[in-house]
């Protein structure tokens, strides 16, 4: 492939964003900690319940959608990945 | 209560001796401002700061005993006193003096050691024995006094508070890196260490005898519990509890000098002013603390009680600017790195009990632990209910039932309740099950450290040598009975009695008396089925059925609050001038413990949130009050 497609830039920008977010407000600009994108944050200690908070108000913010109390759950929040592919789902509705 | 100091060996030079204990004891004046002593013998000293509580006009020391055989100085009160005394009158023994003092050395030149074992009440002391020269340091079996030592050369160094060391030349202050990560870990160092390298605490319970250059240090009293199979029903418990408490506040109330009581709005102080009040009608006056915030504060039932009560009660209320300008004077008092700002308002208190001419207080301190009232026995047992059924919707939502005045759980799903409180993935046979979450969650500060710090503290793990240092029998109690050792046997002493207990009440020359703590009552609780004490998710089951009829209902069966006080947010309203200065960049990366960049961003964070995660309240609080120990404290230089 010579180049990236429209949705994959998206994807990727996407992707830094959320990463940025995460390394400045949970590892406090920190970029030398290992942070793959599949590292559970609860796991790893990154966040807790505030910290959860903060992060959905991140997502609201940022991604300009609500996120519902059903959907704050660890299969949609806990990884850049899953953050990524939930935020994607949303925007495909 | 009094301070005490001195030392044991060749190491000081008979023409300084006198200066260096007056020394000593000059850091000492707050715990003792009515009287001070001196007493060398040669390669041994002596010295006291009094507070005058027990017999006022003969109570002087260091004091011999008749005989001159014995020399104490002693920090602390023997709630027995009278019985004792009358025992060893009985049996022939003449006493020169009221004091409970006097009693310990009758005591202790009839039995030895084992007079420890007869005496009720908190103390710390040293006892200069000059036919066996031998000098024996002993403390009371939960840690109410406090009691440090170091050595230089061949010479021991002893003192109430560290701060009284390091006026002895060559002691040097520096932090320790493994009591930094055991205090970011378990909220304590783990004693025998303290937060100063080279100093030491002698443990709660334990004593030390120096004699002809060997230190030998064992413990005399510990904690204990049934085997797990082996607990007996008790039929009669809470009659006898109540009559347990009934004479250890009785009890607690002796002294030649007015003795107040606090009142949180809780149940724990509300029972034990009750009961001294019974004790002291036209005595008593009980002394409370309000905040501005909703989230801490318990006025409305500290009014209650003080109605039902119909004492004189006084409240001081404590604003987020009190907290951190006091906030420093803390950390001098408390001499070591704290996670919490609690002792603040604390300390804020005992000012205002101090200004009322009252030198005494009753609290309910100890209560909890005994009789299982913290969430965190809760906790554990939810944990475990829902690692029965990992699969539940439904039982993860109990966590927030438990936890009302924490927001940020409030809209977690069941499946993030789970997450963090470990529901299902901790190990059931871990020793430290109880306690994992909250070591876990405390630790997630230690994100802080710099990368210097965490190269020296290697594979260090803090809760592995808590582990290390649990008794044989461990195992075989109850999973609530491990609990409450972990609780009783290393924060009670290392924390709530010591940051948020003597320290902070000695600060302003007041002595903290806690009926619960009491060892009858310590063995009758320790002896109790698990469920007498934890019933369901009840707490303090049996305790709440003691105080009917004594107590209002609407103290009894209030929701439980644990006594909190604004943490990062106290230092967002009103930064305090220090503040910039103890957390700039290069305040930091000289102190060596944390990332400065990251603290920068750290501060700028919470100084503009309304709520701060537990993690970065943790981590806020512990870093300020690191580097302010390091301010106040270290002589080490780059």
């Amino acid at each position: 492939m010579m180049g990236n497609t429209g949705t994959e830039i998206m994807a990727d920008d996407t992707k830094t964003a959320i990463r940025a977010f995460i390394i400045e407000n949970f590892l406090f600009g920190d970029d030398n900690q290992p942070l793959p994108d599949d590292m559970s944050l609860i796991d790893n200690d990154l966040v807790d319940s505030t910290g959860i908070l903060e992060l959905v108000g991140y997502i609201e913010k940022e991604f300009g959608f609500k996120v519902e109390d059903r959907e704050i759950v660890p299969a949609n929040l806990d990884s850049i990945a899953r953050i990524l592919a939930y935020v994607d789902s949303k925007r495909a509705k | 209560m009094c301070g005490v100091a001195g030392y044991f060996g060749k190491g000081v030079a008979p023409a300084e001796a006198k200066a260096l204990l007056a020394r000593m004891t000059s850091k000492l004046s707050h715990r003792g401002p009515d009287d001070n002593g001196i007493h060398i013998d040669g390669e041994a000293g002596l010295a006291h700061r009094r507070l005058s509580i027990v017999g006022l006009s003969d109570g002087h020391q260091p004091m011999s005993d008749p005989s001159d055989n014995l020399v104490i100085s002693y920090n602390g009160e023997i709630f027995n006193y009278v019985e004792l005394r009358n025992e060893l009158i009985a049996r022939g023994r003449k006493f020169r003096t009221q004091s409970d003092t006097e009693v310990i050395l009758h005591l202790y030149a009839e039995k030895g050691l084992d007079c420890l074992d007869d005496l009720n009440g908190d103390f710390a002391f040293a006892l200069w024995d000059t036919q066996q020269r031998c000098m024996v340091l002993a403390r009371d079996r939960m840690g109410v006094r406090p009691l440090f030592h170091t050595q230089r050369g061949d010479t021991l160094f002893f003192a109430s508070e560290i701060k009284a060391l390091l006026t002895v030349p060559g002691i040097e202050a520096s932090l320790d890196p493994f009591a930094l990560d055991q205090i970011f870990t378990l909220w304590t160092p783990l004693a025998s260490r303290t937060a100063f390298q080279g100093i030491s605490e002698l443990p709660p319970g334990h004593l030390m005898i120096i004699k002809d250059g060997r230190i030998d240090q064992r413990a005399w009293w510990r904690q204990s519990y049934p085997d797990a199979g082996h607990v007996r029903p008790r039929p009669d418990a809470v009659e006898e509890l109540r009559a347990l408490l009934d004479d250890a506040t009785r009890i607690r109330l002796r002294a030649d000098v007015p003795v107040g009581s606090y009142l949180s709005g809780g149940l724990d102080s509300s029972l034990v002013s009750t009961l001294a009040a019974r004790a002291q009608p036209e005595r008593l006056s009980t002394f409370s603390l309000g905040f501005d915030s909703e989230e801490h504060d318990e006025s409305k039932w500290q009014a209650l009680m003080a109605t039902a009560l119909g004492v004189e009660h006084t409240t001081v209320r404590c604003t987020a600017g009190d907290i951190s300008e006091l906030f420093p004077s803390v950390i001098r008092h408390v001499e070591r790195p704290i996670l919490r700002t609690a002792p603040a308002p604390l300390a804020k208190l005992s000012a205002l009990v101090h200004q009322n001419g009252i030198k005494a207080v009753l609290t309910g301190e100890g209560a909890d632990e005994l009789f299982a009232g913290y969430d965190i026995f809760r906790e554990a047992k939810l944990r475990r209910f829902c690692g029965r059924q990992p699969d539940s919707q439904w039982r993860p939502l109990l966590f927030q039932r438990l936890y009302p005045y924490l927001p940020g759980l409030q809209r977690q799903s069941p499946e993030y309740l789970a997450r963090f409180f470990g529901a299902g993935d901790d190990r059931i046979d871990d020793l430290l099950y109880s306690h994992r979450p909250r070591f876990r969650s405390t630790s997630a500060a230690k994100l802080f450290f710099s990368p210097e710090l965490k190269r020296e503290l290697g594979d260090y793990d803090a809760t592995a040598e808590l582990a290390s240092m649990l008794p044989p029998d461990f195992s075989r109690w109850h999973p609530l009975h491990q609990a409450q050792y972990l609780e009783t046997s290393f924060l009670l002493p290392g924390y709530i009695l010591s940051a948020q207990g003597d320290r902070v009440m000695m600060a302003n020359s007041l002595e903290g008396r806690f009926p619960f703590l009491d060892p009858r009552i310590i063995d009758f609780a320790a002896a109790l089925p698990p469920d007498m004490k934890l019933h369901g998710l009840r707490e303090k089951h049996i305790l709440k059925q003691a105080a009917k009829g004594l107590v209002p209902d609407a103290i009894i069966e209030r929701p439980k609050q644990p006594y909190r006080a604004p943490d990062s947010q106290a230092f967002a309203a009103t930064p305090p001038g220090y503040l910039a200065d103890a957390l700039s960049t290069d305040a930091v990366a000289r102190g060596g413990f944390f990332n400065a960049a990251a603290v920068e961003k750290l501060k700028n964070k919470v100084l503009h949130q309304e709520t701060a995660s537990f993690r970065d309240d943790t981590a806020f609080v512990g870093i300020v009050s690191t580097q302010l120990w390091l301010d106040t404290f270290s002589t080490k230089t780059e």
